[in-house]
């Protein structure tokens, strides 16, 4: 099987290829390139995100043929992507960091900051919060609802359609944390840095 | 629920860890690899290096450390100590750390948090402020580990990084630090009051209720601690049993 961790250049992916590189042990061939042929062969994709929303539509649109070579993967052939915090806010059409920015368009809704009830709540989301799991998703299974992720965000995606929402999370209010449908997932917290059952979360999608 | 963190902070000089644990199992009590690994094992929250190493020849090692403990530990990584350029926090981020602590460069100039800020995003670039008592409620902002004076607000500097895009800040006690006398409560309340963004209280602990007085009085996000353990008084794991048993939510 063949993953490709997208590399746009935007944002440090190390931890994202470490944890896939400690799950995979040698079995998935891992890739970590902008190489659409490369990408347009996979099995499956990896669509990471540090920074903000601008700037990760930036590097991406940078690229010349990524944007629509990723739709065909994932919304057109529905070949599994999962989009990593920013990576999963990129899903909407519209978000408000640094400027009102176009999205990917994949998942109708937008990324707008946190409301954090004027300073009642400290911003960035930063630390482990429990998950609440809100239907039955293929990247959580053997994960126990109310577990523990790691999260760092100040933005959240509110997608229009409920029904994509498979967990969220308590904080200020209820924070999308991740949504799946058919092949699409994203989490807005991080599996790479959430310990034995975020690299769980990554065996989950690799097995997929 | 958000969860307050235990975040054990490691210093290494040339490339060793300077105050090691204490634990039998440990095959090289100089390691930092093999310590952190540890910590991670244990329930750490996120794992902290300070490079304390003094001359810029062997400042290289730290990258290497970085590079292999991120290869072992999924927890977040901090790592700080002599950042002073972008190019120390891209190197630093490429070799796996999650998060860069920079504290000197930013006293100097303020508009590198800003710069570092918008390059690599907030979220890993924390502000480490050492700052000392100078009088009733006023503290001032120190730099080199405590020897030099700034003349800097301690408050007024932490909102004006806030304001240029620290993602969190690194308070640190000089009276309090090494001391094992707990953290200065009044200070973190100061500052965790005239702030929006979460701070890691750190400098003094002794005991768990020092842990305790930083999340509940003085209103941190997160405690770092070193000493205890490193002798291994306390694990981990201990910690959040304890402040689990006095209401405080903690990751188990």
């Amino acid at each position: 099987m063949n993953v490709t961790i997208v590399d746009y250049q935007s944002g440090n992916i190390s931890s994202v290829i470490n944890s896939f590189t400690e799950v995979a042990k040698g079995e998935v061939n891992l890739e970590v390139t902008s190489d659409i042929k490369k990408i347009k062969f996979s099995d499956k994709i990896v669509l990471p995100g540090q920074g903000s929303f601008k700037s990760c539509v930036d590097s991406l649109n940078q690229i010349k043929g990524l944007v629509d070579t990723l739709k065909e993967f994932a919304i057109t052939n529905k070949k599994p992507l999962l989009g990593i915090c920013v990576g999963l806010q990129m899903f909407a059409d519209i978000g408000y960091e640094e400027a009102e920015t176009k999205g990917l368009g994949w998942i109708s809704g937008k990324v707008s900051k946190i409301d954090n009830q004027k300073g009642k709540f400290k911003l960035p989301h930063i630390g482990w919060n429990e998950i609440e799991i809100q239907k039955e998703s293929k990247i959580f299974k053997d994960i126990k609802n109310k577990s523990h992720m790691y999260f760092v965000h100040s933005y959240e995606f509110i997608p229009e359609d409920k029904s994509v929402i498979s967990a969220i999370t308590n904080y200020s209010s209820k924070i999308v944390c991740s949504v799946e449908r058919d092949n699409l997932f994203g989490t807005q917290f991080h599996p790479e840095k959430s310990d034995k059952i975020g690299l769980k979360v990554i065996d989950n999608f690799l097995k997929l | 629920m958000l969860k307050n963190r235990i975040i054990p902070c490691l210093d290494v000089k040339n490339g060793r860890v300077v105050k090691g644990i204490n634990f039998v199992e440990l095959k090289d009590a100089g390691d930092p690899v093999e310590q952190a690994k540890i910590y991670s094992d244990g329930g750490a929250d996120e794992i902290c290096f300070l490079d304390i190493t003094a001359s810029n020849e062997n400042r290289e090692t730290i990258i290497d450390i970085v590079r292999n403990t991120a290869k072992e530990c999924f927890v977040p990584l901090t790592v700080g100590g002599g950042v002073r350029t972008i190019q120390n926090i891209t190197d630093l981020l490429l070799a796996g750390a999650d998060k860069v602590s920079i504290n000197t460069a930013v006293v100097k100039n303020v508009d590198f948090v800003k710069e570092a800020s918008k390059k690599f995003g907030s979220q890993c670039i924390v502000v480490a402020i050492d700052a000392k008592k100078v009088s009733e409620n006023k503290w001032e902002v120190f730099t080199h580990g405590g020897r030099n004076k700034t003349g800097i607000d301690a408050v007024d500097f932490a909102k004006k990084v806030e304001e240029n895009g620290a993602g969190e800040i690194l308070l640190t006690s000089m009276d309090k630090d090494g001391t094992k006398s707990g953290y200065d409560v009044d200070l973190l309340k100061a500052i965790t009051n005239s702030t929006n963004i979460p701070v890691i209280a750190s400098g003094g602990v002794g005991t768990l209720d020092h842990l305790y007085d930083g999340i509940v009085k003085g209103g941190a996000s997160a405690v770092l601690a070193a000493s205890i353990f490193h002798y291994g008084e306390y694990k981990i794991k201990d910690a959040k049993e304890y402040l689990n048993s006095k209401n405080v939510s903690v990751r188990l």
